[in-house]
């Protein structure tokens, strides 16, 4: 009986900015699904949600890793690149006959080797973060052209083919893929000392350093689970495209960022959720969809992405 | 008293309240033509806040200004510049990478013939005008970036009395500079007082009020208690007045059993801002370290906390030498270490209480890698209460805090380990007096329990009241150390500090 008085009364003290602050997303949310389905009967269907959920997979993977990053109040443009050749690299090694453990393994230690160099020189050359990232992205982008002489890896194998295609249960190998990350993003940002601590030193570097707390370290290996991640990513793009490009992944870092903001990540630092980030890939992705299946035309597509990035972020401004 | 067309302003039942406190309580506030006037009080008293109305920069809740016997209204700093009242703020605010001239009239540029030109020669002809009016021979085609501090201060004055003004608010004008300086600024400040310009001075050091005022207003907690005369007080009276009861009671240190040395630096140096330092702390005892802005005071606990690598000497706990390169390792080793600007360098301002105070604590706190979150909840909540931090939740964001709770929640952060060493860089800044009451008698607490604590402190009757023992730092090195605080003055301190006659008071050995 109390606890019902205590949450009456707590519903009555609401206040309504608090309210949104909490939920305007999931609102946001759920009003831009019921818009479509209101617009179109082919968006509320199994296979069009399963199709949507299949692919905000390789964005969703490669946002925890900018959540992260953007958390420590730093950047990774570098995402898409490391994607590209940690994804040719991990092809060469499939043709050359590599089972699929060992060339994923290549693949993502790759991918955490490259972001980890990125990490190096933002703590020890305090190099900043858009800088040292936008030298990666141009440096990766080039190993993968040069590693591939600009042509594309095909042929992967069926057994590599099957995390881009395969199923669990009815459940498509990717979306069980970026659950786990997703999953482990959770437990760790939320349960363990490293994830409290990024959200420390992205809040208060200095305080962080006071505290004892190995910033350093901390923000080098941030950066490397950003490469990871993105070479995680990379194996299931190639593996779904059985096709590894050397210009494969352009524009990625970009489609994370706005994941991130969307969800209310704070450039500032030491702010935002993997739930909020979650919120804001599948909104980017419900949106794409949504605007394929009303036939708009792609060039006014990014318009539209655009517009509604920008509202989220105004939106996100005036209730905070 | 005076005939009214002496008074330039009056501010009259000034009231001023912030979200959650009254800021400015029914205070009036005269200035007269042609005299300095400092205003003083502790930190938080409403000085700055009283300056901020006039200047326009926080419009009052309610009350009256009059300029020259008018009533006015200053709605924003346009309108404050337009009356004739400048502030020269603490953190200067020219552009470094521009000159002088282009510095002091950035914005009201003289117009050449040809519209949307600038007339170059006419403004650095006026620049150098305005320089010489405040003393300094300088070609004001000099970089600001190329003056030292003092310097820059004076361009600031220049500046704002190109703009006509007839009223200079300087607030701590002095604290950056040497004394040499300091006696610079003042003869600049009594030439501008013979043109009749009003100036208000803001400081915290009485001394220094009593060398240049001619009238001294005193704020404590957002009211005023007086305003006088100089000649009328002594630096006792004003004293009083500023904390409003005596000193000895309020800070009250208990008499705890000093123990074991449990800290021993010797002969510590960093580069040439800590020079040969040696020093002992014992259990129990509270440790008071003064001496002026610049001494070297913080440069030296941050070396012994690893925040700075030490370039020589060594460093005993509990009678062992040990190594500290990092603040990991200081934690390690039993200390703890609350920083002078608890904003910039204590809190992460952005996350909950919670966090804050199970900081350096959550090692103990997690099984197989994961954090147990009913221990840490309980743990803050342990601290929460028996610091008596006031707080609506766990969870608020520790911005949303008071002064006061913030520095507890900081000190509480270190109590989670039961430090052995607890070094306090100014612990009670800018924090309102009975929260002050309450780190003192926290300090007092602990050092009972046996932890030794290195009190860094700027305000005097602190430093006096709450140590055992005092260390006072000059130039990076200690200059003299005072055995009783008790019989001790602030004068005893400042000498040593300053570094005018040597020795002095028979507390003192230097």
């Amino acid at each position: 009986m109390s606890t019902v008085s205590a949450a009456l009364g707590s519903l009555r003290r609401m206040d309504w900015r608090s309210f949104f602050q909490k939920y305007g997303l999931v609102i946001s949310f759920l009003l831009l699904c019921g818009a479509l389905t209101a617009l179109s009967d082919r968006f509320l269907t199994v296979s069009n949600i399963t199709n949507i959920l299949r692919q905000s997979t390789i964005n969703g993977i490669i946002s925890v890793g900018m959540t992260v990053v953007i958390l420590t109040r730093g950047i990774d443009l570098s995402v898409g690149s490391v994607l590209a050749l940690s994804a040719v690299v991990m092809a060469d090694a499939l043709k050359a006959g590599w089972a699929t453990g060992p060339a994923v393994a290549l693949g993502l230690a790759l991918g955490g080797l490259m972001g980890l160099i990125s990490g190096l020189l933002i703590t020890q050359l305090r190099v900043p973060p858009f800088i040292a990232t936008l030298g990666m992205m141009t440096f990766a982008r080039g190993a993968a052209l040069t590693y591939t002489q600009g042509r594309p890896i095909t042929g992967l194998g069926d057994e590599f083919r099957f995390l881009g295609t395969g199923f669990i249960g009815p459940v498509p190998m990717p979306i069980v893929l970026a659950a786990i990350v997703f999953g482990l993003g959770y437990v760790i940002l939320n349960h363990t000392r490293f994830g409290r601590y990024v959200y420390g030193l992205g809040a208060n570097e200095e305080a962080a350093r006071l505290s004892g707390i190995p910033v350093k370290a901390y923000v080098s290996v941030v950066y490397a689970i950003a490469g990871a991640l993105s070479a995680l990513a990379g194996v299931i793009l190639i593996a779904r495209l059985n096709s590894a490009q050397p210009v494969a992944g352009k524009g990625f870092e970009f489609d994370a960022i706005a994941a991130v903001v969307v969800g209310g990540t704070s450039f500032e630092g030491g702010e935002g959720t993997l739930w909020g980030t979650l919120l804001g890939v599948l909104i980017i992705a419900v949106l794409n969809n949504g605007l394929n299946l009303l036939n708009v035309p792609s060039f006014y597509q990014q318009v539209v992405k655009g517009a509604v990035i920008a509202l989220a972020l105004l939106i996100h401004r005036a209730i905070r | 008293m005076t005939s009214d067309n002496q008074v330039l302003l009056r501010m009259d039942k000034i009231n001023k309240s912030f979200p959650g406190v009254q800021a400015l309580k029914d205070v009036d506030f005269e200035v007269r033509r042609g005299e300095i006037h400092a205003l003083v009080g502790e930190n938080g008293a409403g000085k700055t806040t009283l300056m901020r109305v006039l200047s326009g920069a926080a419009p009052p809740d309610s009350g009256s200004i009059y300029w020259n016997g008018e009533p006015v209204s200053i709605p924003d700093p346009a309108a404050a510049q337009a009356l004739g009242i400048s502030m020269i703020y603490q953190e200067l605010t020219l552009i470094p990478y521009l000159d002088l001239g282009q510095n002091i009239y950035l914005g009201r540029e003289p117009a050449a013939k040809a519209p949307n030109f600038i007339d170059w020669q006419r403004l650095y002809r006026m620049a150098q005008e305005q320089l010489a009016r405040v003393g300094l021979e300088v070609d004001p085609r000099t970089l600001v970036a190329e003056l030292p501090i003092a310097q820059r201060q004076m361009v600031e004055v220049a500046k704002a009395l190109s703009l006509d003004a007839s009223l200079l608010v300087m607030d701590e004008p002095t604290s950056a500079l040497t004394e040499h300086e300091v006696e610079t600024l003042f003869e600049r400040m009594r030439e501008l007082k013979a043109q009749g310009v009003s100036i208000v001075f803001i400081s915290h050091r009485l001394e220094e009020v009593f060398r240049i005022a001619d009238r001294v207003t005193v704020l404590r907690d957002g009211q005023l208690v007086g305003s006088a005369p100089i000649s009328d007080l002594t630096e006792d009276d004003v004293v009083r007045m500023m904390v409003g009861r005596e000193l000895k009671s309020y800070h009250a240190k208990e008499v705890a059993p000093i123990g074991d040395e449990v800290l021993r630096v010797e002969d510590l140096s960093r580069g040439d801002v800590v020079r040969g330092v040696s020093f002992s702390l014992r259990k129990g005892e509270i440790l008071g370290v003064a001496g002026l802005v610049g001494a070297g005071r913080t440069e030296l606990s941050e070396t012994i906390f690893g925040v700075h690598p030490a370039t020589g000497g060594r460093i005993l706990i509990d009678g062992r030498p040990v190594e500290i390169h990092s603040p990991a390792q200081a934690i390690e080793l039993g200390m703890g270490f609350v920083p002078e600007d608890r904003k910039a360098q204590g809190l992460f301002l952005r996350l909950s209480v919670a966090f804050n105070i199970v900081t350096v604590a959550l090692k103990s706190l997690t099984t197989l890698g994961l954090i147990r979150p009913n221990a840490a909840r309980n743990l803050a909540r342990t601290f929460v209460e028996r610091l008596a931090i006031r707080t609506p939740s766990l969870e608020q964001r520790v911005r949303n805090l008071s002064g006061g709770n913030q520095q507890k929640v900081v000190i509480a952060r270190w109590l989670t380990l039961e430090p052995k060493i607890l070094i306090l860089d100014e612990p009670t800044r800018g924090i309102d007096v009975g929260a002050k009451a309450e780190i003192y008698a926290l300090m007092s607490d602990l050092a009972k329990r046996g932890v030794g604590i290195l009190m860094i402190s700027s305000e005097l009757p602190e430093v006096l009241g709450v140590s055992d023992r005092i260390l006072v730092m000059r130039e990076g090195r200690i200059v003299a150390e005072i055995n009783d605080p008790r019989g001790a003055t602030q004068d005893d301190i400042m000498r040593a500090a300053a570094g005018g006659a040597n020795g002095g008071g028979s507390a003192i050995q230097a």
